[in-house]
C-alpha cells in the first residue's frame, strides 16, 4: 500500500507533471510567476485545494450519482477554494492582492477538476490523497522554476534578494506578459528535449524495465 | 466616454489573452483552424455577455443585501454552469443551425476561466449593470480577436520545419508571446485621451 502511494505521489511530480507534461491549467502558471514569493503562495493554495477536494471526492465517490458528478465536484472544489481565498486574505493580504482574481479562479483550474474526474472519483482515499499532494507539489515546483527564471532575469533578484551585480540591467520584458509566454515556451521545449534524450539513452542501454522505456518513448 | 474606455481597454489594452492570462486552455486547444476558432469565439462572446449580466444581478440583488459576499465564488460558478446548460438547451430548440455551429463548444465554456474571470473582475471594479454587460462583451470580443489572429498564424506554420522538441505547445507559447509584445504597443496608445 505504501509503495503504491509513493508511486502515485511521484507520478504527479515528474512523469505526469500537470504543468510541464500535461500542459493543463496554464492561466495561473503565466499570471502569478512574476516573483517567486507569489508563486509559492499560489502553489500552497493549489496544494490545499487539490488535496482536500481529491480526498473528499474520493470519500464521496460511492454516493455521488454519475449523471450529476461534475456539478458535485465543482461545489466541493468551490468550497475549498473559498476557504483558501479567505485564509490567504487573512494571512498574507499583500500577496492576496497581487494574486487577485487567480485565487478564486482555482475553481475552474483544469488540473483540479481533471484529477477529480480522472483519478479521485475512481480510486480509494489514500491514493487520491497521494495523487492530490503529488500533483500539487508538481504544479508548485513547475511554477517556482518559471518564476525563478522570470524574477532573476526580469528583476535581478530571487525571493526578493538581489542576486545580480549592480551593473546588471534587468530585462523588464521578462516580468511583463510577453516574457511569461516566451519563457514558458522555451521551458517546455527544453523539457521535451531532455526527455527525448533520456528516452533514447534508456532504449539503447535497455537496462530499465520495458514498461518504463515504453512510457518514456511515448512522451518523447 | 466611460464606455468607450471599457471597450477599447477590454479589446486591446487589457486583452484577456495577451495581458491578463484568462481563458488560455481553449485558446491553445481550439486554435488549430480558423473555422473552429470562430465557433468558439462566438460561443464565448454569447456566454460572457450573458454571464456578466446574470452574475451582476446575483451579486447586487442577492449577495450584497444579504452580506454573503464570501459566497461569491460558489454562487458564480454554479450560476455560470447552469446558464451554460440552459443556453445550450435554448439554442438546441430555437435554432438547430446555430446549435450545429456552437454546440460542441458550449459545454467546454463552463470551465473557461475567462467567464468566471469577467464576473469576478466586474464585481471587483464595482461596475454598474450596463458597464458590466459592456465589459463582458468587449472582453469577449478581445478574446475572440486574439484566438482568430492566432488561428490564422497557426494554420500557416503547419508547413514549417520546427525542431521536434519545440513542436506543439512550446512554439505556440512563444508565438503568443510575440503577439503579446505586439499588443503591448496599445498600452500607451490612448493614455491622456481616455484614461
Amino acid at each position: 500500500m505504501m509503495e503504491k502511494m509513493l508511486r502515485t505521489f511521484y507520478n504527479g511530480i515528474i512523469p505526469e507533471n500537470p504543468t510541464l507534461r500535461l500542459v493543463i491549467g496554464m492561466c495561473p502558471v503565466l499570471a502569478v510567476t512574476t516573483a517567486v514569493v507569489n508563486s509559492v503562495w499560489m502553489g500552497l493554495a493549489v496544494i490545499f485545494v487539490l488535496t482536500a477536494s481529491n480526498t473528499l471526492i474520493s470519500l464521496l465517490r460511492k454516493f455521488i450519482p454519475d449523471k450529476i458528478r461534475i456539478p458535485c465536484f465543482i461545489v466541493v472544489i468551490a468550497t475549498f477554494t473559498t476557504i483558501a481565498d479567505l485564509v490567504l486574505a487573512a494571512v498574507q493580504p499583500d500577496v492576496h492582492k497581487i494574486l487577485g482574481v487567480f485565487v478564486p479562479l482555482i475553481v475552474v483550474n483544469c488540473i483540479i477538476l481533471g484529477r477529480a474526474e480522472a483519478f479521485a472519483s475512481k480510486n480509494p482515499v489514500h491514493l487520491a490523497l497521494a495523487d492530490g499532494v503529488g500533483m500539487g507539489i508538481g504544479f508548485t515546483l513547475a511554477i517556482m522554476v518559471l518564476a525563478s527564471i522570470r524574477e532573476i532575469l526580469g528583476s535581478g533578484s530571487w525571493f526578493g534578494i538581489r542576486l545580480m551585480p549592480a551593473g546588471f540591467e534587468p530585462a523588464t520584458v521578462m516580468i511583463l506578459p510577453p516574457g511569461a509566454f516566451i519563457s514558458l515556451g522555451f521551458l517546455l521545449g527544453t523539457m521535451n528535449l531532455v526527455t527525448a534524450r533520456l528516452a533514447v539513452r534508456t532504449s539503447r542501454s535497455k537496462q530499465k524495465s520495458s514498461s518504463c522505456a515504453a512510457h518514456a518513448g511515448l512522451e518523447g | 466616454m466611460e464606455y468607450l474606455a471599457i471597450i477599447i481597454g477590454g479589446i486591446f489594452i487589457n486583452n484577456y489573452i495577451f495581458s491578463r492570462f484568462l481563458g488560455l486552455c481553449p485558446f491553445l486547444g481550439v486554435s488549430k483552424q480558423v473555422e473552429t476558432a470562430t465557433g468558439m469565439g462566438m460561443a464565448v462572446i454569447f456566454v460572457m455577455t450573458m454571464a456578466s449580466a446574470v452574475t451582476w444581478l446575483i451579486q447586487n440583488l442577492i449577495l450584497v443585501p444579504l452580506h454573503l459576499e464570501y459566497m461569491q465564488t460558489v454562487a458564480f460558478i454554479l450560476v455560470i454552469a447552469a446558464l451554460v446548460q440552459f443556453v445550450e438547451m435554448v439554442i438546441m430548440k430555437v435554432s438547430p443551425v446555430l446549435y450545429q455551429a456552437l454546440g460542441i463548444y458550449l459545454p467546454l465554456i463552463t470551465t473557461n476561466c475567462a467567464v468566471l474571470g469577467v464576473a469576478l473582475l466586474n464585481a471587483m471594479e464595482g461596475y454598474g449593470f450596463l458597464q458590466a454587460v459592456v465589459s463582458g462583451a468587449a472582453n469577449a470580443l478581445g478574446w475572440t480577436l486574439a484566438i482568430l489572429l492566432f488561428a490564422g498564424i497557426r494554420e500557416r506554420w503547419a508547413f514549417i520545419d520546427i525542431p521536434p522538441s519545440m513542436q506543439g505547445f512550446p512554439i505556440a507559447l512563444v508565438a503568443t508571446g510575440l503577439m503579446s509584445i505586439a499588443f503591448f504597443g496599445f498600452q500607451g496608445l490612448f493614455r491622456g485621451i481616455l484614461f
